[in-house]
């Protein structure tokens, strides 16, 4: 499948994606791979995913999510999820996803500066 | 276990067999949620645990298929939500160890039902062999 599901915005070297509405687990995996695909064709070195308007991250989707930041970064890209709702968040923590290794900013605005933080300590080394 | 009365609101009782139902189960929670004034984050985490069961249903009941019954419930002047998600089999083998954070049969994070457990305030479960696996979650307003 290579359409593309969801609208993928550049801003410099960077790539915003806002993920909206509710989301089955094919259209999860769908927007994984165009991720990966958006990443690896162009010279982008940084990917904001903004959450900000989804209601429901459950176990799946979270999951997802982390995998689409591993791969990003093992693309020679950064990438950081931003916008997640206070109640998603506290929903996560209780459900028990591991997503502490994720880097996070509450506003795409914070998200940039995270980016650029995190492109500028890349060392070559995993960041904790 | 039994937990309140109905009301006269009726319940939602539809099947689950298609990823698509993932949806509406949790469109249905949403909208019983807000009826009975849960708030933000409780109704986040009844919608998220239902999500889970009904997930499991897709990955893990014969035919990946099941149902599912929402309603409304009172206690004590409270209101709340009961769900009920049950399929026809195969059953679960071990129920304590399908409550244990990382247990998973499918190589999945094993989070469903113990997250799912987590995030409401009553979750039973009763499953056998033959007649397949029920699981109630109840969430009260606070």
């Amino acid at each position: 499948m290579t359409e593309d599901v969801v609208p993928v915005m550049r801003i410099g070297d960077t790539l915003l994606v806002a993920l909206q509405g509710d989301l089955d687990d094919t259209t999860v995996i769908r927007i994984e791979e165009q991720l990966t695909r958006e990443i690896a064709n162009t010279s982008a070195t940084g990917m904001l995913i903004d959450v900000s308007r989804l209601s429901v991250v459950d176990s799946f989707i979270a999951r997802v999510l982390a995998r689409i930041v591993a791969m990003v970064r093992l693309l020679g890209a950064q990438a950081a999820v931003v916008g997640i709702q206070p109640a998603v968040a506290i929903t996560l923590v209780e459900l028990g996803v591991p997503m502490g290794h994720l880097d996070t900013a509450l506003t795409a605005e914070q998200g940039l500066a995270l980016l650029q933080r995190l492109r500028r300590d890349d060392t070559g080394t995993d960041l904790p | 276990m039994t937990t309140g009365s109905f009301t006269n609101h009726e319940p939602d009782v539809f099947g689950i067999g298609h990823e698509a139902d993932l949806i509406r189960v949790r469109k249905v929670l949403r909208a019983e949620a807000e009826t009975a004034g849960l708030n933000l984050v409780d109704a986040t985490k009844l919608i998220t645990a239902g999500s889970e069961l009904a997930r499991n249903i897709l990955n893990y009941a014969t035919g990946g298929r099941g149902r599912i019954r929402v309603e409304q419930i009172h206690r004590e002047g409270r209101r709340g939500v009961r769900a009920t998600f049950s399929d026809d089999g195969p059953g679960i083998e071990d129920i304590d160890a399908a409550l244990t954070d990382g247990f998973s049969t499918r190589g999945s994070l094993g989070l469903g039902l113990p997250g799912a457990q987590r995030l409401v305030d009553d979750m039973t479960i009763t499953s056998d062999t033959t007649s397949g696996t029920t699981v109630v979650i109840v969430k009260w307003e606070r």
